[in-house]
């Protein structure tokens, strides 16, 4: 079979094929991140541009997709897919479409590796650009935040569709023929939508009586293992991890010959911009077959700005900054840099999230934790049956901050119910530290109130507070909230509303009338003038 | 060689018409445009860069993916706009259809004028339909954004089929078969038509064609 192929041809080919899938998963992923998309044309030719279409490489995802490939080719028998799964913010998932490129047996040997192929596999992206954006979960994708988020995992071997229901639509974005095989590129996508919860998501009660972090940046505080799967513009993260594509050895650069196509010349030079680092040589020579990686996409405000318009604008890479979370991806339970995935891509598992070592030698930063995100999410919960935290006073009080304890932590806002060894007595919400005379009313009251209590009895079983909302003071007109409001609920009626002095004053109206005519003719140019500005 | 003809259908309420034939148009003309091409020594010629850019409709529920080019939006949104005109100022129950006509140019002697070859031709039948409430109007939304979400499965579903393709040319014959009036891409020759058909279904007699690339007028 490969007897008729040149081994030029074959090495053209091979290439062709490993960065056709990898743009393949950088085109799904960019089109679940959540943000239209948007890359310049260029009439010139830059050399690093695969196939003749500009597609911006996230290095992270490119870094997943080496790392899935392993050194090997999507091939007959080797199918790369690219699954993506929704999220919700209470843990449940769903897988929501599988992109799958494969390749058969039949082969097209007449056909130009050089000429035909690169220019139907550039044919063959454009197509995926469109589909991605009219399968379901684009609208999905659109929508990410809060609610859910949108994963993706890549895998390599047999295509898994089990996990996307019943009734489950196929699509065929197109097909390839070449020497050695035809590339098939697919996406089968879930129809029914109806989220199921596949694990009861245990409940514990309130760990924290009082929520210290009101600006909760990731609505996943939770699941600390989870991390957003960052972008960076090139140059920005710690040393340049992951080599992008451009980075790589292995540059593009196609001349095509206007001759008869017998004759065609192709051209692809090498060139080394940057020595790989260790880091990616040493991740690449693991033998990981099977590997199932998962990775979260986050919604743009999370990894990266937009610009104003909404839209990703990736011609001008420095509108990016970079990604607010610094956390690389680590897979859990690893040691000694060697991560630990099952064999088989496991659907169950391999959807929590994994870890790759920021540090070169994969010094692992963290202690290792069990493998699945919910047991480690418990443990986090369990010991906080006994926990220290600091309770925040009102903004009117001019005390520092206690440091509270207690071992019972069912009910909330259990810190402020007083206790036989409670400090209400120093504690600054009952008893202010004296003050000197009040300069405005609003700390008088504050204070004239508390210090009703300093006399009193510290036993109490209730604390009287009295009722002073925030900014409702002002100090001309002192008064609390419930009483302006009280008084201003009924105003009386406006005069010139009611019936009798109008009935009173229109004899005088009448009479007066003959005089403001002449005075509204006098002015007659300045009606005029203002007329026209109304024009 | 005979001229590839695809018929794409469509039922759209009137404010939809546009974006309707925008997503459609666009993304045809995506597969069918290349980067610039440079000529070199020898015969060689290397290839431009295409970009690409997501598009928001704002009448219905879909996204659509077109060239970087704002030159070429701007041509095609022209031809769109003058049919949706001819499609209210018509007076029929508004049915139309717009042609995206692929051709190759063949140089004839003198005095003959230069022949015009389509090898594939779009039409894209347009029916509007009147909604009356805007219950209806969002259901009109999302189903129209499904319908063409087909259409896109269609063309792609035809584009990959890899029939025939026009030669890529030398030099000098590179303005017989690409339109290489834009700086940023190429796309193959192409002109965009369109007819208003009365309740009738028949033509109007007075049918209304323009050429937005007009290759008689040479």
């Amino acid at each position: 079979m490969d007897s008729d192929l040149s081994s030029q041809d074959r090495k053209d080919l091979d290439k062709f094929i490993k960065f056709f899938a990898l743009k393949t998963v950088q085109i799904i992923v960019q089109a679940r991140l959540g943000e239209k998309i948007s890359t310049c044309s260029s009439s010139s030719p830059t050399g690093s541009d695969w196939f003749n279409l500009a597609i911006k490489d996230i290095p992270e995802v490119t870094h997943e997709s080496k790392k899935a490939l392993a050194g090997q080719l999507p091939g007959i028998g080797r199918s790369m897919c690219v699954e993506i799964s929704l999220k919700t913010s209470e843990g449940d998932s769903m897988e929501l479409e599988t992109w799958c490129l494969e390749m058969n047996e039949k082969c097209d040997k007449d056909i130009k590796v050089s000429y035909t192929v690169y220019n139907r596999l550039s044919l063959l992206l454009k197509s995926l650009l469109a589909i991605t954006r009219v399968t379901p979960a684009y609208k999905l994708s659109r929508k990410q935040g809060h609610d859910y988020v949108i994963l993706y995992r890549i895998y390599f071997g047999d295509v898994q569709l089990t996990g996307l229901g019943e009734g489950f639509q196929s699509v065929r974005v197109g097909v390839v023929g070449t020497p050695i095989g035809t590339i098939t590129l697919s996406c089968a996508y879930r129809t029914n939508l109806a989220l199921m919860s596949s694990r009861q998501f245990e409940r514990t009660g309130p760990i924290m009586g009082i929520i210290i972090d009101h600006f909760v940046e990731r609505p996943f505080t939770n699941m600390a293992h989870m991390h957003p799967c960052s972008y960076r513009t090139p140059g920005e993260d710690e040393g340049g991890t992951y080599a992008g594509i451009e980075d790589s050895q292995e540059v593009c650069t196609t001349s095509f010959s206007t001759s008869p196509p017998s004759q065609c010349v192709c051209t692809v030079s090498q060139a080394h911009f940057k020595t790989p680092k260790p880091a990616l040589m040493a991740t690449l020579k693991v033998p990981l077959m099977g590997l199932g990686v998962s990775q979260q996409l986050y919604s743009s405000r999370l990894s990266y700005q937009t610009p104003a318009l909404g839209t990703v604008d990736l011609c001008h890479p420095t509108a990016f900054t970079a990604g607010a979370h610094p956390h690389q991806m680590v897979v859990p339970g690893k040691e000694g840099g060697v991560p630990q995935v099952p064999a088989q891509p496991n659907h169950g598992t391999a959807a929590e999230h994994c870890r790759i070592p920021s540090c070169p030698n994969g010094q692992s930063p963290q202690p290792a934790q069990p493998t699945s995100c919910s047991s480690e999410v418990k443990t986090v919960f369990c010991d906080a049956l006994e926990t220290t935290f600091t309770r925040k006073v009102g903004a009117f009080v001019n005390k520092a901050t206690t440091q509270v304890t207690t071992t019972s932590l069912d009910l909330p806002f259990a810190a402020f119910t007083p206790r036989a060894n409670d400090l209400e007595v120093n504690d600054p919400m009952v008893h202010p530290p004296p003050s000197p005379a009040p300069s405005s009313p609003l700390q008088g009251s504050l204070h004239s109130n508390s210090s009703s209590h300093s006399g009193g009895q510290p036993q109490d079983d209730f604390v009287m507070v009295d009722f002073k909302p925030a900014f409702s003071k002002d100090d001309l007109l002192p008064m609390d909230l419930g009483t302006f409001y009280r008084e201003f609920q009924n105003p009386p009626q406006l005069a010139s509303l009611s019936i009798d002095v109008s009935a009173q004053s229109m004899a005088e109206d009448l009479d007066s009338l003959p005089e403001k005519l002449a005075i509204y003719e006098k002015n007659i140019d300045e009606f005029d003038a203002f007329v026209d500005t109304l024009q | 060689m005979n001229c590839r003809s695809e018929v794409l259908e469509v039922s759209v309420e009137g404010r939809q018409v546009e974006e309707a034939m925008l997503a459609v148009l666009h993304t045809i003309l995506l597969h069918r445009s290349t980067g610039k091409f440079h000529y070199k020594k020898e015969g060689t010629y290397s290839i431009g860069t295409v970009g690409t850019q997501d598009v928001d409709c704002d009448f219905i529920d879909f996204t659509f993916v077109r060239v970087s080019s704002d030159e070429l939006d701007r041509v095609i949104r022209k031809a769109v706009a003058e049919f949706k005109d001819a499609l209210g100022n018509s007076g029929s129950d508004g049915m139309g259809q717009i042609s995206l006509e692929f051709y190759q140019k063949k140089k004839s002697r003198w005095p003959f004028s230069d022949e015009c070859i389509p090898w594939e031709v779009w039409s894209i039948k347009v029916n509007v339909v009147n909604l009356a409430n805007e219950q209806e109007r969002q259901i009109c939304r999302e189903k129209v954004g499904e319908k063409l979400g087909e259409k896109v499965i269609n063309i792609v579903e035809v584009i990959n089929r890899h029939d025939y393709l026009p030669k890529m040319p030398t030099q000098s014959e590179v303005d017989n078969v690409f339109d290489t009036s834009l700086k940023d891409v190429q796309p193959y020759l192409y002109k965009i038509t369109y007819q208003i058909t009365d309740s009738l279904g028949t033509s109007v007699s007075t049918t209304m064609r323009r050429l937005i690339k007009d290759t008689l007028a040479l």
